[in-house]
């Protein structure tokens, strides 16, 4: 029985499809619309299904879910409300995806957060935007917006407050583009619905309320003791949102009792700008620069993420080039830094909340500023890259990083680009990691504030979903780059980071290896990079209004903080699109917190501080 | 032991703080004469010690493709065929790929109502602009680019923060200074120096004007005598805008001139706000020098 069972987890995708169809007959079926994959769930079987395909299957972390309005589609489907489920193995492999239809009206799905916790934020997300209610969710509050917000905004029958027409580009920009200023439009509170009831001068109050409730509001203190029996009373603060330890506007929600937390529960949304729903407006090629704008801190790796979901679209067409050796050199190039820059910048915060206050941020700065300086030099912007583009990227290195002296600015640099990036790869930043090692990594202060703190289980983050550091510090060696390769890490020589411990110090541990191993991974680029000198690296990116054929696919890379999976849906013509359907970010950012409570609970308040530190989150991803 | 880590931590902190100055006795205190353009030390990948930039005092000059807010191509007020020409010709591929939206064109029509290939009004919301570059990276007339002029920043952004055409448009001659080798592979791409709509008038009348793939190749070679060497820049920047000044008004009969450029619309911004910033850029220049 035992060896059956293990056959099961370890069947290919295919195998392991058509077994789920043998074993549920009547409840999953093969999508079969042009250009999707995976297979339909009827959502009254959903949970067994899901339990079936996590115990039996091997399928024990669920990647993303996600809501799609098929409103007026017409092509392949009629109008309906769609969830889409990305379940992986963390052995590595390819994802099981499965989906379940509801009707848009009374709009329910089964919650899953019984098999995966990590499905809680991602199914409040599609409960605040698409208005799915899921049965069995615990706390099914909206988690983006406020709690008096009337509508449903991903939906494809909402139009926001500065609503335009439905796709980019606008008619109105040309050729009789009379300017006119969107604020001038935009009469106040027309387009703006609020329910009857709210009273807009009161209009936080009702919101909050609804908030705490559930939360420990209105416990009845004469009942609580603490251990020694002693009559004591809770207490709610809230940490943020504007506290500079919260990393940016981002709230926590704490109860507490003296110095400890009892419960903690993140409040986010204040950064929320509907990013969907404009890179939906948008055509493929301007959502790049939008991407820039979740995780600012790694741009890079959000370009990458986004062109390689639309390139699995792309290659649906048979003119399709695939992206050149040298393009895939480059990007992993600009991935790697990246991905030094976010590491240095997640540890120097991460001390400054413990207290080590700026001196070691700054100094990794210093650090970053050499990598910024060269992204600039590339790509033209040190923060909001924009540098990659569908089957290329925007241009090849520059023979020399210099500047000219103009009227504004007179302090001019001039270095052999290969000879800046050799020395970069091979002396400062390896310079730089050493020293952050000596600085701190036995420092006796940072171990007892670290150590055993912020814990996480295994099983626990395999559960939540959770990625990146936060996963591999929980002992899951478990990295996009090595269990789903893409681009040219197959032949790339690094080993994935992983400490078993669970805490915030074993996090600290497993960035300041990969960080290690980013380097490894560099020195190995040089060579490549100089062999393939000359070869064209942008071979695709002549068309400004690129179709994309129709289809679904799912991006996803390993960046600095996790997985980021972008997924993107081609839908609504017959052949091939102009705008995406639907455009989705699986945002580690978003995603990671989803156990802080459960891993604050029990620490002090100054811990809880640190532990939102070591998940190393970025606003403008959590809220997008 | 307890309190090693501890230790070895202030360690590295002394050691940074005493780098600092070893790394101006190694660069012989370069760092604080305000003339020498010590910066390919201070900033290079063997720099060691801070490196902070005393922006405003100093600035360092963008890296070539360094994006901020576009600007808009015109001829060189000095050309000899077509002074202060717009290189636009309406196509109006920017606004349509611009992700924001924030490029509003006006197509320019003839009398009759036909197309001409020239903008009547461009408009660029630069509160909107996300400095991505792709309209830059689209135009298929090198006619709109990215600029390196970074300090936007103004007291009133409703009434200042429309760029119009007049406000826009730089001389041909100011992008070749800000991007010298970009300007020569465009150039290369292009078959030569001119506009590609002055080529083709050129090989239809015959004209004699060089614009031939080959001087382009010559001036690759040496590209400085492409970007004007900087010190008699100043000399001849205040020559070409006295002579803009006395071109403006044959050119403004010239082009139908826009609602827009005449002043009436509220965002038409103050025009002499860069001739303030480039006073003070070399106010300071000078008081630099004075100093030393």
């Amino acid at each position: 029985m035992h060896d059956i069972q293990q056959d099961l987890k370890t069947l290919p995708i295919d195998e392991a499809i058509s077994h789920l169809k043998e074993r549920f007959p009547e409840a999953v079926s093969n999508d079969t619309r042009e250009g999707y994959g995976g297979v339909i769930v009827d959502k009254s079987q959903l949970l067994t299904v899901a339990q079936y395909a996590r115990d039996q299957l091997g399928f024990d972390y669920l990647s993303s879910a996600t809501a799609v309005d098929y409103l007026g589609e017409g092509n392949h489907s009629t109008d309906h409300l769609e969830m889409v489920y990305h379940a992986y193995r963390t052995t590595g492999g390819k994802a099981l995806v499965f989906k379940a239809q509801t009707d848009r009206e009374s709009a329910t799905v089964p919650s899953l957060v019984s098999v995966w916790k990590g499905s809680d934020f991602q199914e409040r997300e599609a409960f605040d935007l698409y208005g799915i209610k899921f049965e069995g969710h615990p706390n099914l509050k909206r988690i983006l917006l406020w709690d008096g917000f009337e509508g449903f905004p991903m939906r494809k029958d909402w139009k926001e407050a500065y609503y335009e027409e439905e796709h980019k580009p606008y008619s109105s920009r040309w050729p009789g583009g009379h300017i006119h200023r969107s604020e001038e439009r935009n009469i106040f509170g027309h387009n703006v619905k609020y329910p009857a009831d709210i009273d807009l001068s009161r209009l936080t109050d009702l919101s909050e309320a609804k908030l705490y409730e559930g939360f420990g509001l209105g416990v009845d203190t004469t009942q609580v003791r603490d251990p020694n029996g002693m009559e004591t009373d809770q207490l709610i603060i809230n940490m943020g949102p504007h506290h500079p330890s919260t990393h940016g506007v981002f709230r926590m929600m704490v109860r507490i009792d003296g110095e400890t937390v009892l419960d903690l529960q993140p409040v986010m949304g204040y950064l929320h700008r509907n990013h969907e729903q404009i890179g939906e407006r948008n055509t493929y090629l301007q959502n790049i620069p939008f991407t820039d704008r979740l995780d600012y801190l790694s741009s890079m790796g959000n370009n990458h993420g986004y062109v390689m979901a639309v390139e699995q679209l792309m290659s649906l067409d048979r003119k399709y080039k695939a992206p050149t050796y040298r393009t895939e050199v480059l990007r992993v190039l600009m991935v790697e830094l990246n991905r030094i820059v976010n590491h240095l910048w997640a540890i120097g915060f991460w001390l400054n909340d413990l207290g080590a206050f700026f001196t070691p941020v700054l100094y990794f700065v210093q650090e970053r500023e050499r990598i910024l300086d060269f992204f600039e030099a590339v790509a033209g912007s040190r923060m909001m890259c924009n540098y990659m583009r569908f089957g290329g990227v925007f241009a090849d290195l520059p023979e020399r990083i210099h500047s000219t002296m103009n009227l504004m600015n007179d302090r001019v640099r001039d270095f052999d680009t290969m000879q800046f990036l050799t020395d970069m790869i091979n002396e400062r930043i390896p310079r730089t990691i050493d020293e952050l090692d000596e600085f701190l990594t036995n420092n006796e202060i940072l171990k007892s504030r670290s150590i055993g703190v912020g814990y996480l289980s295994r099983e626990d983050a395999i559960s939540y979903s959770v990625a990146g550091p936060v996963l591999r510090g929980s002992g899951v060696a478990y990295d996009v780059r090595r269990s789903d390769p893409y681009s040219i890490y197959p032949e790339l020589d690094f080993d994935v980071a992983v400490r078993p411990e669970g805490d915030m110090y074993a996090r600290y541990q497993v960035r300041l290896q990969e960080m290690r191993e980013s380097v490894r991974i560099l020195r190995q680029l040089l060579p490549r990079l100089e062999d393939t000198k000359g070869q064209p690296v942008s071979e695709n990116n002549a068309s400004y209004a690129g179709k994309v054929p129709v289809g679904e696919s799912y991006g996803r890379i390993e960046n600095g903080k996790g997985e980021l999976g972008f997924y993107v849906v081609s839908a609504g013509d017959k052949k091939s699109t102009a705008n995406p359907w639907r455009y989705h970010v699986r945002a580690p950012s978003f995603i990671n917190l989803t156990p802080l409570g459960a891993m604050s609970q029990g620490g002090k308040i100054a811990d809880i501080v640190a532990i939102l530190g070591s998940i190393d989150i970025v606003l403008g991803e959590t809220d997008r | 032991m307890i309190g090693s880590g501890f230790a070895k931590g202030m360690w590295v902190t002394l050691r940074h703080f005493i780098n600092t100055y070893v790394d101006d006795v190694r660069y012989g205190f370069r760092k604080f004469s305000p003339n020498v353009n010590n910066f390919q030390d201070r900033q290079g990948p063997h720099g060691e010690g801070i490196f902070t930039v005393q922006y405003p005092d100093e600035k360092i000059a963008m890296a070539e493709r360094f994006r901020f807010v576009p600007f808009l191509v015109v001829e060189d007020y000095d050309h000899p065929d077509r002074p202060g020409k717009d290189w636009c010709t309406s196509c109006g591929i920017c606004a349509k790929v611009c992700p924001p939206q924030c490029i509003w064109i006006v197509r320019g029509e003839d009398p009759n109502g036909k197309p001409i290939p020239e903008p009547e009004a461009f408009f660029i919301d630069i509160d909107i602009c996300m400095n991505c570059g792709y309209c830059a990276e689209f135009c298929p007339f090198d006619a709109i680019k990215m600029d390196h002029d970074y300090e936007l920043a103004s007291y009133d952004r409703t009434s200042s923060h429309i760029f119009d055409k007049p406000k826009l448009s730089k001389e041909f001659r100011y992008w070749k200074s800000i991007a010298p080798t970009r300007a020569v592979e465009e150039a290369q791409a292009r078959g030569g120096w001119e506009h590609k709509d002055a080529q083709k008038a050129a090989r239809r009348g015959g004209s004699s004007r060089d614009t031939a793939a080959a001087a382009v190749s010559a001036a690759a070679a040496a590209p400085e005598a492409v970007a004007e060497a900087p010190d008699n820049k100043e000399a001849k920047r205040e020559e070409v805008r006295a002579r803009r000044a006395a071109a403006e008004a044959p050119v403004a009969a010239a082009e139908p001139t826009s609602a827009a450029g005449s002043g009436e619309k509220p965002w038409t911004m103050a025009h002499d706000d860069m001739e303030k910033r480039k006073a003070a850029a070399l106010a300071r220049k000078a008081a630099r020098a004075a100093k030393k």
